[in-house]
């Protein structure tokens, strides 16, 4: 406890903890808070509450094993973390992935980006006190986990991204259902606009809350849409582009005002892009063609082959018994999840486990700058930041 | 892409060979990566020339982790990850460390967000950064022992739990 001075003299500041069960936390997210009045004068953020070791416990599995880890660091955007590590591994092994597979993919981190931002939006403006938008954005992210399931058996846990391509062909009818949702969905986006973009309250809420100027957001490694309504029109797809991302046409939308609606508005608009990019990787899928590179050893072979060649039998033994060696080295790969820069550094000892396997998560990084956001903001306020920064706990933690 | 890469790269290691000659220890390229080893007393010198250069600009540290490669010595690996967004460009610093003092200068001066990163090396592998304003554990408890990323501590069973038999003889002694 310190004492500041105010206008009215000298005053005690008060210390208030604000969770780990706080609803507008996002997960298990404890910060400590010095108050003088409803002014907050210093923040401490508290992680590690779901922290599970999911990098430990990588470096103890197959190349292959680790995949079902990685869903369940963002669980919002498996599929981006499927493909980061995938594309690291890939990295690794010098594999060219075939381009259908790679449209594939696109496709499908596109999908879950859309589905992330809707998940931000409706918890963000519930934390703000508009109810409806919630059950608004719940109803067209079902709509793309049915999508999911299709493609995957899945819903959430999808580990449909594998190395060297995907899991499985693309189901029957799943033009028809990607073309439908495509064809529903800009509207739905006006939808929430209506309810927001012009709403006093909203704007109220957020406009000027949560500045952070582009030199202070670089300076503390801020990826994602938060740099993006800084100015700074970084985003890995564009600068750095992978998975066939260099063949697609879209924009990188970005703002400066650099406040919480700046990012609202950015995001929003990141939905529009996305939905471009989905429908163009739709066309680019052609109906055959392989799905999975051609790497005996590495990639399992397909189920008949194994019946008729011994060749085939033995690889897939191998493969599932002990794995696949990549040569010694370090790689380090990184794309944009819907939260900003999603790196994935996996060093290679020459055995079939990986020697180590580090996630650089966009949501850890981002929150370091959230006692920049809040002093001296108002504690209704630090609601709405942590909301525009769009953490995910199990990503912050893993 | 591993052409361009390599020019890259050269761009770097020049103007930190033109900088001073013992800036470059080694340099490792591999499947289109640049892998700069610097030694570690030069580290913050080698980081702060790579963010202020107008040749280089490497204003976003992305990422700093830790390779443990126990029980070969030097052990420790720290990667640190540059982008310059200017630039459009990449490279990785890397600084190795042996097992008995490792200890290295804190790059929180050059890039704040270095802060956390630091910290979660700390915490995961017991490496001490010298001039880090907070240098406290982030993601375990303050009261935990040891460093669990480090290759000889195990996946499981670091610590001797106690059977239920030998739990339920100690509760009815009391």
């Amino acid at each position: 406890m310190t004492t500041v001075e105010t206008v009215t003299g000298a005053a005690k500041t008060m210390v208030l903890n604000m969770g780990p069960q706080h609803p507008s936390t996002h997960g298990v997210l404890r910060i400590l808070l010095e108050l003088d009045g409803e002014t907050v004068v210093k923040a401490v953020p508290d992680l590690g509450y779901l922290h599970t070791g999911i990098e430990k416990s990588c470096e103890d599995k197959t190349y292959s094993q680790v995949i079902t880890l990685t869903d369940r660091m963002d669980y919002l955007n498996p599929l981006g973390n499927n493909l980061v590590y995938c594309l690291a591994v890939e990295k690794l092994l010098g594999l060219e992935v075939p381009k259908r597979a790679q449209y594939i993919r696109v496709m499908m981190v596109e999908l879950q980006r859309i589905s992330s931002h809707l998940v931000w939006l409706g918890t963000h403006a519930i934390d703000l006190g508009a109810m409806s938008v919630f059950l608004y954005c719940f109803r067209e992210r079902e709509e793309i986990l049915n999508i999911f399931e299709m493609f995957a058996g899945q819903r959430m846990m999808t580990s449909y991204i594998r190395i060297g391509g995907v899991a499985l062909d693309p189901p029957a009818g799943w033009r028809q259902a990607v073309d439908k949702f495509l064809r529903m969905m800009p509207s739905r986006v006006d939808e929430y606009e209506t309810l927001l973009t012009q709403n006093p309250i909203w704007i109220g809420r957020t406009k000027g809350v949560g500045y952070i100027s582009p030199e202070d957001a670089i300076a503390l490694s801020m990826t994602g849409p938060t740099l993006r309504a800084a100015g700074v029109a970084y985003d890995n797809r564009k600068v750095f582009p992978y998975s066939s991302y260099g063949e697609f046409k879209f924009e990188v939308p970005t703002r400066t005002e650099s406040d919480c609606y700046a990012r609202y508005l950015v995001r929003v608009a990141e939905i529009r892009e996305s939905l471009k990019i989905v429908r163009q990787a739709m066309e680019r899928i052609l109906d055959e063609g392989p799905i999975k590179a051609e790497a005996p050893g590495i990639i399992p072979p397909q189920r008949e082959k194994m019946k008729t060649e011994m060749e085939a039998l033995i690889y897939h033994f191998k493969i599932f018994t002990e794995g696949f060696s990549p040569k010694p080295g370090d790689a380090f790969v990184s794309v944009e999840s819907p939260r900003g820069e999603l790196g994935c550094f996996v060093a290679s000892d020459g055995s079939p486990k990986p020697l180590r396997v580090h996630f650089r998560s966009p949501s850890f990084i981002n929150l370091q700058a959230l006692p920049k956001l809040i002093e001296g903001q108002l504690i209704a306020d630090v609601v709405a930041c942590i909301g525009t920064i769009d953490i995910v706990l199990g990503e912050v933690d893993r | 892409m591993t052409e361009s890469s390599s020019q890259n790269a050269n761009v770097v290691v020049e103007c930190l060979r033109s900088w001073s000659q013992q800036a470059v220890a080694e340099v490792i390229e591999f499947r289109g990566e640049t892998t700069v080893v610097v030694p570690r007393d030069l580290l913050r010198a080698v980081a702060e020339r790579c963010r202020a250069d107008a040749k280089l600009q490497f204003n976003l540290l992305t990422d700093a982790t830790c390779v443990d490669r126990y029980p070969v010595e030097p052990r420790f690996e720290l990667n640190y990850h540059l982008v310059s967004i200017p630039r459009r460009d990449k490279v990785r610093l890397q600084v190795q460390l042996s097992g008995q003092d490792p200890v290295v200068d804190s790059l929180v001066p050059v890039w704040p967000g270095a802060n956390w990163l630091e910290r979660e090396i700390f915490d995961l592998f017991g490496i001490r950064f010298s001039g880090h304003p907070d240098l406290r554990r982030i993601l375990l408890p303050e009261d935990w022992e040891g460093y669990p990323l480090r290759r000889d501590y195990p996946v499981e069973g670091f610590r001797d739990v106690p059977s239920t038999g030998e739990l339920f003889k100690k509760s009815s002694m009391l």
